[in-house]
């Protein structure tokens, strides 16, 4: 439940990122998960789709809830994970790796800078009790 | 009070736990200005005195003397006895909707078999080994609001506005369509673009293939009815070419099921949605309702569609059990944002319909369906060859089918009743017209099925023949 | 029997194991009685040519004793009314009288067909005629549409008629103020409507104030078509500020749209038209007894004030020089929601419970429905805190809070253990906001002693959860099926039998 990797950063809205130069690939925290409990479906956008940071950017259920997911940062999108369309369950098992969603190419990478790291994210989780 | 146990012992018992004086300062901390104040003005009856007052209620209606040929969206089949039997269970109909599952299977495996039912009636084949290729929801409120809700949907996976519906549809769902269109959009009315029948009761279609023409990349659903409103069977198969080469959807909607017991399935000739009314093979007519909404369409398409889905599951001991699934459409989650509003259904028809279906089975079916056509065929041949008689269109019915008359329709009908016949619905008759039918007031809708009997066809031919000028 | 008094009851019935009807029978077999044709055969192929299905739909293939047996067997495997009670809070399932049911049988009823000629259809015209007049003398509206389906389709029928009722005076204001302790039919009805949900914070006991919802209405001036609002609330509280606040509405040129779903509550005592309210829809299959059916039908008619009548749908039924009759002639009606005119076998089951009961008796269903509640609130308060210190109406909403502080169980859990004591479940986890909700509503028609046995199983599932919490934590252990498998019913959907190969 407390597994924050330490080279991703996180929003609050409970996603993460990895930054690696002009690329970011984003997904949701075990935080996030665990809120969900068994997820059912994942609804991911389409490659060269384009969205601002905040953005909703696809949704993901579980067997009572739906959840909006949001982009962490400002982008398009250059590749999507198919596989969790059709094995939504791998979000479950491993969501930093297996369970990646999306990748953007950022269309401002300063806006790395906002986003919390996994101390500040932990705190964060934890403030919301 | 029958069904109100309390007695007064049981009223001051359960005040002094709760600590109240009286029942009446249970309400107290409503506002005075809001509260009535007065009695109710409406009389109690006792159960004898209440039977009585509602037989009289229902003896001040006329029923034939023989089975009636009215239609117009509902054929009213012999139910079988043991449906209606079976469904006074208890555990049937007071059953409340199957959110626990463990004190449920019951109602959820039933809902199971009918959504079976109906996704094989409406879609292609289901073959083994294979995927379902057509699923249907456990029902909605009836065959029109179930076609309005296929062309919303319709709108959903197109992301597109314009909805084509064609030929002869049954005034009310135009109507219903019309009433949930304007709701949904700005658009309203001018979403809804309509093509008419030709002679032959079917599709205009050179007036369809110009409207795609003009404004096909907007078209979400192309929409028929088969057998339309004037009883002909449609060309789906041409229809579905058609969408196809926009981008649109094609929904078809019936009223009578029962067709498709001999006529292909909407679904196996390339039909995205299918809907239809279930009430005349489930139960008696009941001025119509409650029926039940059939809805059915591609299963690639089943995470858009409205209304409840049972799917099957296991228990923690790995039995195979049932339950309410992919909810998430729903209102009760998405709220806003869900596929519709809908939460009550018509469960208990939805069940009707099922029984009726398994006691016919797949042989039953295509033999009532055989019967029905061979009956209406028999009869619009005989009205046919009436002198000045005529059929208005000449497309291929199944056991419905407009005839042109040398007088006018609502008189004859009129002159029948008297006779205790009901003999079809006027083309003209308010809330159930169709004006574009040429020669609409000279013109019947005839349903037969396979209560009339040969001597109640001949009776009705020569009945006509004599009552009209 | 119910045995909360001794503990959890046991099963002792013989339940069959069912499997799908498909999975049974034998070729050729048939369960109809179908009549020998008197006609000539119809060549199909040459007849209905390419349309021709040359292969029936795969329907099985049963005697009418296998579909008696399966149809009878798997009934057995539900709960129902007429088995305990269901303490569904917000669902008011009370006993469906059986005289209902053989009133809506009566071939004066259920043989007529919808395209009848309105002369031979005088006796129906009168039923509903009369049930609008009694309907409007319950409500205190101006009339009653007796077209909508059920509860929701009767929200969409009024969100319409206000849409309606702004267009005409030439205006499209957009939103509609929904409680954000409001059921989902409401938030979902007013998509259908092109309008936008405005949420409007409840107190915490999920009651609007005349503050928020004047704030509400500040932020968006000329642009509030109307306000959503469900009186009791969807926490069994009376909105006692609901004339202020409509008023408040009513100035930023709003209606007020009423879900009627807590109807029970007010019967003889409150009049909804005359608190303010403009349109309401009623559930004929809550508060008036039409049976739930496993799913519907239902019916949801609707009550408007006088300045909504032309919106109406259309036909309305109008009694003139001693005739009853259909008009047809609304030029202003929403148009039809539906075919044909309502769910007519429940307005006929409907009015006969209203005649047995006349106005004393539903009022005092009303007074026996709210004790009822007041009466568990009072015997489960001290394990089962209400989520409000205001009276509860006709229903009692407490949630799981106090119990998962001190033990490891939560409201599913409760729930599911409650069917081990013979008890189907209260509603739970509604309204959506008070976490892990548990909301009781027992209705007039159940005993004292049904109440205490039911109160008695709470307190010692309460206990259990203390001392031996995995029995509840994995119960049901009585139903003839564990807990199912929800995620993989998801993720995998099977939504239909497959033949196999």
């Amino acid at each position: 439940m407390s597994n924050f990797p330490s080279d991703l950063r996180y929003t609050k809205d409970h996603e993460w990122a990895r930054i690696d130069g002009k690329r970011a690939v984003m997904g949701i925290t075990d935080f996030a998960v665990h809120q969900l409990g068994d997820i059912t479906l994942v609804d991911l956008p389409k490659e060269g789709e384009s969205f601002r940071r905040e953005q909703v950017l696809g949704t993901i259920e579980s067997v009572k809830a739906v959840s909006d997911i949001y982009s962490p940062l400002s982008g398009k999108v250059t590749k999507t994970n198919d596989p969790l369309r059709d094995s939504p369950e791998i979000l479950n098992e491993d969501c930093y790796d297996e369970g990646w969603m999306v990748e953007l190419e950022m269309s401002n990478p300063d806006e790395a800078k906002d986003l919390m790291t996994s101390e500040e994210y932990a705190q964060y989780v934890k403030a919301q009790g | 009070m029958r069904y109100i146990p309390h007695t007064d012992a049981d009223v001051a018992a359960m005040l002094k736990v709760v600590g109240a004086p009286s029942v009446e300062s249970l309400f107290s901390h409503i506002p005075e200005s809001l509260r009535l104040g007065k009695p109710l003005e409406i009389d109690p009856l006792d159960e004898a005195a209440l039977i009585s007052h509602l037989g009289e209620l229902g003896a001040k209606n006329v029923r034939p003397t023989m089975p009636s040929f009215l239609g117009a969206g509902l054929s009213s089949h012999h139910v079988p006895v043991a449906v209606d039997m079976l469904l006074q269970r208890a555990e049937w109909y007071t059953a409340y909707t199957p959110y626990q599952p463990e004190v449920s299977q019951g109602t959820l495996q039933a809902v199971f078999e009918y959504q079976t039912l109906v996704a094989e009636l409406f879609g292609p084949k289901a073959v083994p080994g294979l995927p379902a290729p057509f699923v249907s929801n456990a029902s909605v409120y009836d065959g029109a609001s179930a076609m309005a809700e296929a062309v919303l949907m319709a709108r959903r996976l197109t992301g597109r506005s314009l909805v084509v519906a064609c030929g002869a549809i049954h005034p009310h769902y135009v109507g219903t369509l019309h009433c949930y269109l304007d709701g949904i959009d700005d658009m309203g009315k001018s979403a809804l673009k309509t093509v008419g029948f030709g002679p032959d009761g079917r599709i205009d279609q050179t007036a369809l293939s110009k409207l795609l023409g003009e404004c096909g990349d907007a078209v979400a659903a192309i929409l028929v009815q088969s057998p339309n409103y004037l009883g002909v069977l449609q060309d789906v198969a041409s229809l579905c070419a058609s969408a196809q080469k926009v981008g649109a959807l094609v929904v078809v909607a019936t009223t009578e099921p029962l067709a498709f017991g001999v006529v292909k399935s909407p679904g196996s000739l390339g039909a995205d949605i299918v809907v239809g009314e279930g009430i005349g093979l489930a139960s008696a007519p009941s001025l119509g309702g409650p029926g039940v909404g059939l809805f059915a369409a591609r299963t690639e398409h089943v995470r858009q569609m409205p209304g409840r889905l049972v799917g099957e599951t296991v228990d923690q001991q790995g039995r195979r059990g049932y339950v309410l699934t992919l909810a998430t459409r729903e209102q009760h989650i998405r709220r806003e944002k869900a596929t519709s509003n809908i939460c009550t259904n018509q469960g208990l028809i939805a069940l009707a319909f099922a029984i009726h279906l398994c006691l016919l089975g797949k042989n039953g079916f295509r033999r009532l369906a055989e019967i029905n056509l061979a009956k209406a065929e028999y009869l619009k041949a005989r009205l046919s060859s009436v002198r000045g008689f005529r059929l208005p269109v000449a497309g291929q019915t199944f056991n419905e089918f407009a005839v042109t008359m040398r007088g006018s329709a609502e008189k004859a009908v009129a002159l029948l009743r008297e006779r205790g016949i009901f003999a079809g619905v006027p083309l003209l008759s308010p809330g159930f017209a169709l004006p574009e039918c040429p020669d609409a007031d000279r013109t019947l809708l005839v349903a037969v099925n396979e209560r009339h009997s040969r001597e109640d066809l001949d009776r009705l031919a020569l009945a006509l023949d004599e009552v009209c000028p | 029997m119910n045995s909360a008094k001794h503990g959890p009851c046991p099963t002792r019935h013989l339940l069959h194991a069912e499997e799908p009807i498909f999975e049974m029978g034998a070729t050729g077999r048939m369960g109809a009685s179908l009549p020998t044709l008197d006609v000539p055969e119809v060549p199909l192929k040459s007849v209905l040519g390419e349309l021709h299905r040359d292969d029936p739909p795969a329907l099985p293939e049963v005697s009418e004793v296998d579909v008696t047996r399966h149809f009878t067997r798997l009934s057995r495997w539900n709960f129902a009314i007429d088995i305990g009670m269901y303490p569904l809070g917000s669902c008011t399932m009370k006993y469906n009288p059986k005289v209902n049911e053989l009133v809506a049988r009566m071939p004066g009823f259920a043989a007529l067909h919808p395209a009848q000629a309105e002369s031979t259809l005088q006796g129906a015209l009168e039923l509903m005629y009369r049930l609008e007049q009694c309907l409007r003398e319950i409500s205190g509206f101006a009339r009653v549409t007796l077209q909508p389906a059920a509860g929701a389709h009767g929200e969409l029928c009024g969100l319409m008629m206000i849409r309606a009722y702004h267009q005409s005076r030439g205006l499209s204001p957009r939103k509609v103020l929904i409680p954000d302790s409001a059921h989902g039919t409401n938030p979902a009805s007013v998509t259908l409507n092109q309008m936008e949900c405005l949420p409007v914070k409840t107190s915490s006991d999920g009651l609007l104030s005349v503050e928020s919802v004047r704030a509400a209405v500040a932020q968006h001036p000329s642009n509030i078509a109307a306000l959503m609002v469900t009186n009791p609330s969807t926490l069994g509280l009376f909105e006692e500020h609901i004339a202020e606040i409509s008023s408040v509405i009513h100035e930023a040129g709003g209606l007020v749209y009423m879900d009627g779903a807590n109807l029970n509550a007010l019967l003889g005592k409150v009049r909804p038209g005359e608190t303010g309210i403009d349109a309401m829809h009623i559930n004929l299959h809550k508060t008036f007894t039409t049976p739930h059916g496993g799913g519907g039908p239902g019916s949801g008619p609707v009550g408007v004030v006088e300045k909504l009548v032309p919106f109406l749908p259309s036909p309305t039924v109008e009694h003139e020089n001693s005739v009853f009759r259909l008009d047809y002639n609304r030029p202003q009606s929403i148009g039809r929601l539906r075919s044909f005119f309502g769910n007519f076998g429940m307005l006929v089951r409907a009015y006969t419970y209203i005649r047995e009961m006349g106005g004393a008796g539903l009022t005092r269903a009303t007074e026996m429905a709210v004790l009822n509640a007041v009466y568990l609130r009072a015997l489960l308060q001290h394990e089962y805190p209400p989520v409000s210190e205001k009276p509860s109406m006709h229903e009692y909403v407490t949630s799981d809070k106090k119990l998962k502080k001190e033990t490891s169980v939560q409201t599913l859990d409760l729930a599911k253990r409650l069917m081990d004591y013979g008890f189907h479940p209260p509603t739970v986890y509604f309204p959506l906001v008070v976490p892990g909700a548990l909301m009781i509503e027992p209705t007039e028609t159940e005993s004292k002693e049904t109440l205490d046995e039911f109160a008695s199983a709470l307190l010692q599932i309460a206990d259990e959860a203390r001392r031996e919490p995995e029995l509840v934590k994995h119960a049901p252990s009585h139903t003839a099926l564990r807990r199912l498998d929800e995620t993989k019913a998801a993720r995998h959907p099977r939504l239909r039998w497959l033949p196999s190969l």
